[in-house]
C-alpha cells in the first residue's frame, strides 16, 4: 500500500495506542485538529481525550508533565509542533527526561517520546525550518532517530515508543507528504539504532539522514550517469551511532561525503568525519566532505532553495572527493 | 518623570495575616479560617521536628569537617516540612526540592541517604518508588511539572475521587519563594488548574532566594497567586506545625476527593544562609534573622507541651520526655556521622551504566577505555592531572 509519511505515522501510532493502554498522545492542538500536520487525525476520536490529549500551550509543561507521566507508568508521546518551538523544553530534556534514568541507578525508567517535525524547505516563516539535532544528540541519556521515508515512520515510531529510553523523534517535515509502499506485520523492521544501506557503491560513500535521504539517493542516480558508483547510507539513529555500518562501507569506498541541513560547523557532520579519518584513517583516499547548511540563522523562505544543500552541491563535493 | 509605584503588598502577609493556631508563646488558640485538626499526637509532632533539627544540625557539621561538600540547611522550616508531611497518606506522592531533609525524614528515609548528593558518592541516593519521595531536584521549580504529570497519571488510574480513602492518592510538591518566578512553575499551576488535578502545591516562603528577597519575585502575596490560576490559596503561619498539617490536610484531601489543586504559602524563615557555600550576612541584617529566630517553630511548641495543661490537659510534659528525645538526637547524629563516612566512593563504572536501559557500543568501548586507563595505574588514585610522574 502506498501511502504518505504522515499516514504512516498516523497508522504508526493508531498500532502502538491499540496495542498498549499505556501509551498516550499529548501535545498541541493534536486531538480535535489532529496536528497542524494530521499526523494524529482521527486518534483521539478513536481512543478518547484522556490518552490523546491537547494540551495547554507550553512545550516545558509537555514534557515535563510527560516526565510525570512516565512516572506513573505511562508511555506518553510528546509532539512539539515545530522544531524551533522545542527550546522552552530544554530544561526537561536535558536536565531532567535525559538523566533520571542514570540518578536513580536505573530505578526509574521513563519512556517518553518526543516527536519534532524539522528541517526546512516548506516555505515557512522562522522558527519553522531548524535542525535543533546535534543539540539533542550530544545528550547522554537521549536516543535521537530520523526517519527518510514512509516504511520507516511507521516501523521506527512504534519502536521508539517500545523503547525504554527517551527518545527525540525527528520528522523531516518536507518529505511528510510523500508517497511511499509500507507493509505491516510480515516483514521484521530493522532496530531503530541500525543506519542502513540504501544504495550500495564502490567509489564514494554519501551519508546522509531524514530530509537529504532523498536529495542523497538522487545524486547517486546522477552520478551513476557519469559512471561512478556512490554508496547511500541513510544513518537513521545520530544517537547511538550504528559507527558499524559506516565503517564498512568507508572502508571499501576510501570516500566519505556527509550531507545534513543542519550548519556546518559542531554540526553532525563534524562527529561523523572525526570517527571516519579515526577507524578508516590509512583507507582514506580524500577528505571527510560535508554538505551543510551554513552557519548562518535559518534564511528567509525566499532564499531557502539556495541555502539549503541539494543534489548540485553533493555532486560538487563529490567531484571533489574524487579529485584526491 | 515615572509615576511612583504603589508599595508592594508586603511579601507574605494577606490583609487578615497566615493562619496561625501556635503563637510563638506557646499558646493554642483557634483561627475561624481553618479547623483545628482533631487528634493530632503533638509530642510525635516535637519529636520529628526535634530529630530533624538534629540531623540538620549534623550534616552542617560534616560539610564543616570535609566530609560533605555541600549542605543546605532546612533550619527554621522544621515546622512546615514536618506538618506537612504528617499530611501525607501513604499513597500519596511526593516531589521535593533539595531542602526537604524533613519531608524526607518523615517518609521514613534513611538519613544518610539524603547525604549522599552532597558527598558527591551519588547523583541520586534512593529509590523514589519505595517511600513515594521524588529525587531531589535542584533546578529550581522543575520538579512542580513532574507533579503535574503524576497527577495526570493518577487520574486516569482512577485514584482520584473514587471516594475510597485507601485508594485515592494526590500528589505533594514543594517549591520555594523563588521557584514562584520560574515559568515552569506557572506552567505547572496553569496545567493543574486547566485539568483539576490533584495536585497541592507547598511553597516555604523562607524569604529568601539566596540573596533575593520575596519583594524581587513578585508584587503580591504568594497565596494570592492562585486565584489567577483559579484555584484556593491559603497562607499559614510556616513556623506553626499545627497550621501546615491542618492546612495540608485539608488541601489533600480535597485533592485526593477530585477538588483540584491548591497553592499553599508557609510562611517562614531560612535562619541558615542559603547553604554551607553561602554568606548571608552579605545580604541580610543580622537583626531579621534574630526576629525570625524569636519565632522559632521548635520552641514554641516546646512551650506549649511545657505549660500547665499543655498536653491533653494532664499538665506539662516532663523531663523524661526531652531526655528520650535526647537520647534519639545522639543516635541519629551517630547513625549520620558513621553512615556518611561508610557511603562507598562510586564505582568508576557506574558513571556509565544506566546512562541507557541497554549500554550503547560506543559508551561499552569508552568504558573499556576508561578502565584499561584506570588500571595502568598511570594515574594513580588522588594524584592530580599534571603532577609529577
Amino acid at each position: 500500500m502506498s501511502i504518505s509519511m504522515v499516514k504512516a505515522l498516523n497508522n504508526g501510532l493508531r498500532k502502538a495506542l491499540a496495542d498498549d493502554p499505556k501509551v498516550l498522545l499529548m501535545g498541541e492542538d493534536i486531538g480535535r485538529l489532529g496536528g497542524v500536520f494530521r499526523v494524529t487525525d482521527g486518534l483521539q476520536k478513536e481512543f478518547g481525550s484522556l490518552r490523546v490529549i491537547d494540551t495547554p500551550l507550553g512545550e516545558a509543561g509537555i514534557v515535563g508533565s510527560a516526565i510525570g507521566l512516565a512516572l506513573r507508568g505511562y508511555r506518553p508521546v510528546c509532539e512539539i509542533q515545530f522544531d524551533g518551538f522545542v527550546y522552552p523544553a530544554v530544561n526537561q530534556i536535558i536536565s531532567q527526561l535525559a538523566k533520571l534514568r542514570h540518578r536513580s541507578g536505573g530505578v526509574i525508567t521513563l519512556p517518553v517520546v518526543i516527536r519534532i517535525p524539522f528541517g526546512g524547505g516548506i516555505g515557512s516563516i522562522e522558527h519553522h525550518s531548524e535542525s535543533p539535532e546535534v543539540y539533542f544528540a550530544h545528550t547522554a541519556g537521549l536516543k535521537v532517530v530520523t526517519c527518510s521515508n514512509p516504511q520507516d515512520a511507521y516501523d521506527m515510531i512504534r519502536q521508539a515508543v517500545d523503547d525504554d529510553d527517551p527518545v527525540i523523534f525527528l520528522e523531516p517535515k518536507r518529505h511528510y507528504w510523500t508517497k511511499g509502499e509500507v507493509t505491516d506485520e510480515t516483514s521484521t523492521p530493522t532496530p531503530f539504532d541500525r543506519a542502513r544501506v540504501l544504495r550500495a557503491g564502490t567509489d564514494a560513500t554519501l551519508i546522509a539522514y531524514g530530509p537529504m535521504v532523498p536529495a542523497a539517493l538522487e545524486a547517486a542516480d546522477a552520478a551513476a550517469e557519469e559512471g561512478r558508483s556512490v554508496e547511500v547510507i541513510d544513518l537513521r539513529s545520530l544517537s547511538p551511532l550504528d559507527l558499524d555500518t559506516v565503517r564498512e562501507s568507508v572502508h571499501r569506498t576510501g570516500r566519505a561525503l556527509v550531507a545534513h541541513e543542519a550548519s556546518l560547523s559542531h554540526g553532525f557532520g563534524a562527529e561523523l568525519a572525526a570517527r571516519i579519518q579515526q577507524e578508516e584513517f590509512h583507507f582514506l583516499e580524500a577528505p571527510v566532505l560535508r554538505i551543510t547548511g551554513y552557519d548562518t540563522p535559518y534564511p528567509p523562505s525566499r532564499l531557502e532553495s539556495d541555502w539549503l544543500p541539494g543534489v548540485d552541491r553533493i555532486l560538487d563535493a563529490l567531484d571533489h572527493s574524487l579529485s584526491y | 518623570m515615572p509615576r511612583k509605584q504603589a508599595k508592594p503588598t508586603a511579601g507574605a502577609e494577606p490583609a487578615d495575616g497566615p493562619i496561625q493556631f501556635l503563637s510563638p508563646d506557646g499558646l493554642l488558640e483557634p483561627d475561624s479560617r481553618l479547623e483545628l485538626p482533631p487528634a493530632v499526637d503533638l509530642l510525635a509532632l516535637y519529636r520529628d521536628m526535634a530529630l530533624v533539627r538534629r540531623l540538620d544540625t549534623e550534616a552542617i557539621a560534616l560539610q564543616r569537617q570535609g566530609e560533605l561538600g555541600l549542605w543546605p540547611s532546612l533550619r527554621g522550616q522544621e515546622a512546615a516540612q514536618v506538618g506537612a508531611a504528617y499530611a501525607l497518606a501513604e499513597q500519596d506522592m511526593v516531589f521535593p526540592t533539595y531542602r526537604e531533609h524533613g519531608v524526607a525524614w518523615c517518609r521514613g528515609l534513611d538519613p544518610v541517604s539524603l547525604l549522599g548528593l552532597f558527598r558527591g558518592s551519588t547523583l541520586g541516593g534512593w529509590n523514589p518508588y519505595e517511600r513515594r519521595f521524588g529525587l531531589y531536584t535542584l533546578v529550581i521549580g522543575a520538579q512542580t511539572l513532574h507533579a503535574v504529570g503524576y497527577g495526570m497519571g493518577l487520574v486516569r488510574d482512577d485514584v482520584v475521587g473514587s471516594g475510597d480513602d485507601t485508594r485515592d492518592t494526590a500528589v505533594l510538591v514543594f517549591l520555594g519563594d523563588g521557584a514562584l518566578s520560574e515559568g515552569e512553575t506557572n506552567e505547572a499551576f496553569l496545567w493543574a488548574a486547566a485539568q483539576n488535578l490533584p495536585v497541592v502545591f507547598f511553597c516555604q516562603n523562607n524569604q529568601w532566594a539566596i540573596s533575593a528577597p520575596y519583594s524581587v519575585q513578585s508584587r503580591v502575596p504568594v497565596a494570592q497567586r492562585a486565584a489567577g490560576f483559579g484555584f484556593p490559596g491559603v497562607s499559614v503561619d510556616g513556623n506553626d506545625v499545627l497550621a501546615c498539617l491542618a492546612a495540608t490536610r485539608e488541601a489533600l484531601t480535597r485533592a485526593r476527593s477530585g477538588g483540584g489543586p491548591t497553592l499553599i504559602e508557609a510562611v517562614t524563615y531560612r535562619i541558615n544562609a542559603h547553604t554551607t557555600a553561602d554568606d548571608a550576612t552579605r545580604y541580610r541584617p543580622s537583626a531579621e534573622t534574630d526576629e525570625w529566630a524569636a519565632k522559632d517553630p521548635l520552641e514554641r511548641l516546646r512551650l506549649h507541651l511545657t505549660a500547665s495543661g499543655g498536653v491533653g490537659d494532664t499538665g506539662g510534659v516532663g523531663e523524661e520526655y526531652f531526655a528520650d528525645i535526647e537520647r534519639r538526637e545522639q543516635e541519629l547524629a551517630e547513625h549520620l556521622r558513621a553512615g556518611c563516612r561508610a557511603l562507598p566512593v562510586p564505582d568508576h563504572a557506574s558513571s556509565f551504566e544506566n546512562t541507557y536501559a541497554d549500554m550503547p557500543a560506543e559508551l561499552k568501548r569508552q568504558l573499556a577505555e576508561h578502565s584499561e586507563f584506570l588500571a595502568s595505574g598511570f594515574l594513580a588514585a588522588g594524584q592530580e592531572i599534571g603532577a609529577t610522574r
